[in-house]
C-alpha cells in the first residue's frame, strides 16, 4: 500500500541523513568535549592559561579587532556601491569579491608571503622603511582581511535590494541629511543582514589557518593564534593543549551558530512581513 | 564638490554613499580590493612565470605535483557526488519532514562553516585515527582526505538546496500522485529537474571548496605522497625553498578556482531565470546577490 511503502521510505531517509550528519558532525564534536574534560575541568584551563595559550587567543581577537571593522566599513560602502550606483565595472568589483571564497587559504598565505618577502615586490623597500609585515601581526592582519573579505558585502547587498529606497527618499524630502538618513534609516533596515555578515566574518577570522599560518611563520608566544597554538601542540606532541584550544574555538563556534540562528529566524520574519 | 553633487541626487534615488561622492567611494573600493587581494595574486603569478613558461611547466608536471593533483582532483570529485546525494537527503528531510530536534540539527548543518578547520582535523583524527574508541583508523590515508573534505563542504548543497524546496510548489507533485505516479517517478520527473540550478550551484561551490581545502586535511591526512593534496604539496614547496614549484601549481589551483568562479556565475544565472518568486533568505554563501541583468524592477535609478 502506498502509506507503508512512504512511511518506510521516510524512516530510511531520516536513518541515512540523521546518520550521516551524526557520524560526521555530531560524535567527532562531542568526543572532543569528552577527551578535553575527561581529567577534570583543571588540565585544559590550565594549557589554554599558559603563557603561549594566552597570548594566542589574544592574538586571535587582535585579528578580529582589525579585520572585522575594516571589512564592515568596507562592505557596508561597497554593497551601497554596487546596488545603488550603476557602473560598468561593478560586475568585475562583484566578481573580484567573491574571489576569496574559491581561492585556497594556502595560495593566499603564498601570495602575500612572495608580495611582502625579502625578495618580493614590496619587500625590501619596506623593509629598509623599518616595516616588517611578514613574520609579524601587520602580515596576519592582511591575510585575515583578505579571508573573510566576502560576506559583510554578500549579506548586505541582497536586503539593500530589497528595502528600496522609499523611506530614504521620504526622510530626504522631510529635509533630512544624508548621514542621518543613513544612520536612522538604512543602518536600522540592514542590521539582519549586517549582523549576519559580521558574524560570518569574526568566525572565519578566528578560524583562519593556512594563510595566517604561511604569513606568520607560526612562532610561539609571538605570532600564534589559536589556531596556530593548537597545530603547534599536536607537532609538540602536547594533546591536552590542543584540545583546550579546540574547544575554545569550539565554543566560539557554537556561539556563532546561535548568532546566525537568531539573526536567521529574525530576517525571516522580516521577508514574510515585507511584502504586506 | 564631489560630496556636494552627490547628495543633490540623493532625494531622488536614496543614500548614495553621502559622505563620500561615488567616484571616490569607487576609488577606495578599487585601492582597498587591489591592495587586498589583486597585488598578492599578481605577485604570485609573476613569481610563477618569473623563469619563464617552461619552468612553470617544468614545476607543475613534475611528479608530486601530478600527484597530488589528482588526488586533490578525484577526491573533491568523489566528495561532491557523496554530498550531493546526502546534502539532497537532509536538505528535504529539513523542508518536508517533521521530526523532534529539526531546528537544532537544521542549525547544526553550518557547522563546518563556523568550526575553523584546523579544529575539524583535529576532532575527525580523534574519532577516526589512530586511538579511535570505535576502532576505526583511517588517518593518513586516502580515506581521511575525502572525510575530511565531505565534512567542510557538508553545509553547500543542503543551504543550496533547502530555499528551492520550500518554495517548490506542491501541486505538481500531488496532481503526478493522483495520476498513479510512484515515489521515485515523482522525485525523478517533477522534484530532480527542479532542485537542479540549486543542486548544481550547491556542488560547484563544494568543489571549489574541496580544491583548496588545507586546514582540515593536514592533521588527519597528513602530507605523506599519498595522501598529500595540491594545498598541502604547495605548503611543503614553500618550506623546502622551491617557491617557483610553490606559486606554479598555485597559479594551477587559482585558475580553477576562477573557472569554479564563472561556473557558478552561469549556475545562478541559469537558476535565476528558472525561479518562479523571489529568493527566501536562508542561503549562508550567495555568492552573487548582485543582479546586472537588465530587467530589474526594484531599481529607482531609472
Amino acid at each position: 500500500m502506498r502509506t507503508a511503502s512512504s512511511a518506510r521510505s521516510r524512516w530510511s531517509l531520516r536513518t541515512l541523513g540523521l546518520g550521516y550528519l551524526a557520524l560526521l558532525l555530531l560524535a567527532p564534536l562531542l568526543l572532543i568535549f569528552f577527551r578535553t574534560f575527561e581529567h577534570g575541568l583543571a588540565p585544559p584551563i590550565e594549557a589554554i592559561t599558559s603563557p603561549d595559550g594566552l597570548h594566542a587567543l589574544k592574538l586571535s581577537l587582535l585579528m578580529v579587532a582589525f579585520a572585522v571593522p575594516l571589512n564592515t566599513i568596507f562592505g557596508i560602502g561597497c554593497a551601497l556601491l554596487l546596488v545603488r550606483h550603476k557602473w560598468k565595472g561593478n560586475s568585475v568589483i562583484d566578481a573580484i569579491i567573491n574571489l576569496p571564497f574559491a581561492i585556497s587559504p594556502i595560495v593566499i598565505g603564498l601570495s602575500l608571503f612572495l608580495l611582502y618577502g625579502a625578495k618580493g615586490w614590496f619587500g625590501p623597500t619596506l623593509s629598509e622603511a623599518g616595516i616588517e609585515i611578514l613574520f609579524s601581526v601587520p602580515g596576519m592582519v592582511l591575510a585575515s582581511i583578505f579571508v573573510s573579505l566576502p560576506f559583510v558585502v554578500r549579506e548586505t547587498v541582497p536586503v539593500l535590494q530589497e528595502i528600496g529606497t522609499e523611506q530614504e527618499q521620504a526622510a530626504r524630502t522631510l529635509g533630512a541629511r544624508p548621514f542621518t538618513v543613513f544612520r536612522r534609516i538604512t543602518l536600522p533596515n540592514i542590521r539582519r543582514g549586517l549582523a549576519y555578515g559580521v558574524t560570518l566574518t569574526t568566525a572565519r577570522v578566528l578560524g583562519e589557518f593556512g594563510a595566517v599560518a604561511i604569513v606568520s611563520g607560526a612562532i610561539a608566544g609571538k605570532t600564534q593564534t589559536v589556531t596556530l597554538f593548537i597545530a603547534n601542540s599536536i607537532d609538540n606532541l602536547d594533546p591536552q593543549s590542543a584540545y583546550a584550544g579546540a574547544v575554545a574555538l569550539c565554543l566560539a563556534a557554537l556561539f556563532v551558530l546561535t548568532v546566525l540562528t537568531l539573526t536567521d529566524r529574525g530576517r525571516q520574519d522580516w521577508h514574510r512581513k515585507a511584502p504586506a | 564638490m564631489e560630496a556636494h553633487s552627490a547628495t543633490a541626487s540623493a532625494p531622488r534615488a536614496g543614500i548614495r554613499l553621502p559622505w563620500v561622492g561615488a567616484g571616490l567611494g569607487r576609488g577606495t573600493v578599487v585601492l582597498y580590493l587591489s591592495v587586498i587581494v589583486l597585488l598578492p595574486l599578481a605577485a604570485l603569478t609573476s613569481q610563477a612565470f618569473e623563469d619563464g613558461f617552461s619552468a612553470f611547466w617544468t614545476q607543475v608536471t613534475s611528479p608530486q605535483a601530478v600527484r597530488s593533483l589528482e588526488l586533490t582532483v578525484v577526491a573533491s570529485l568523489i566528495v561532491v557526488a557523496i554530498n550531493a546525494v546526502f546534502g539532497t537527503i537532509i536538505a528535504w528531510l529539513l523542508v518536508r519532514d517533521e521530526f523532534p530536534g529539526k531546528s537544532a540539527v537544521n542549525a547544526v548543518i553550518d557547522l563546518p562553516f563556523a568550526l575553523p578547520t584546523i579544529v575539524a582535523s583535529l576532532i575527525l583524527i580523534e574519532l577516526y585515527g589512530a586511538h579511535s574508541p570505535i576502532g576505526i583508523n583511517i588517518a593518513l590515508s586516502q580515506t581521511a582526505v575525502v572525510v575530511a573534505l565531505l565534512f567542510v563542504t557538508l553545509p553547500f548543497v543542503v543551504r543550496a538546496v533547502q530555499p528551492l524546496l520550500i518554495e517548490m510548489d506542491r501541486e505538481m507533485e500531488e496532481a503526478a500522485a493522483s495520476l498513479g505516479a510512484s515515489g521515485f517517478t515523482i522525485f525523478r520527473r517533477i522534484i530532480f529537474p527542479n532542485l537542479l540550478p540549486g543542486l548544481a550551484a550547491g556542488v560547484a561551490l563544494a568543489f571549489a571548496r574541496a580544491l583548496g581545502e588545507y586546514g582540515s586535511v593536514l592533521l588527519f591526512a597528513g602530507g605523506l605522497p599519498d595522501t598529500q593534496v595540491s594545498s598541502v604539496f604547495i605548503r611543503s614547496q614553500i618550506e623546502s625553498g622551491n617557491n617557483v614549484g610553490a606559486s606554479a601549481v598555485s597559479v594551477v589551483l587559482l585558475s580553477a578556482a576562477l573557472v569554479m568562479l564563472a561556473a557558478i556565475t552561469l549556475v545562478q544565472r541559469w537558476g535565476s531565470r528558472h525561479e518562479r518568486s523571489g529568493g527566501g533568505g536562508l542561503t549562508v554563501m550567495p555568492m552573487s546577490g548582485v543582479d546586472f541583468s537588465a530587467e530589474k524592477d526594484d531599481d529607482e535609478d531609472r
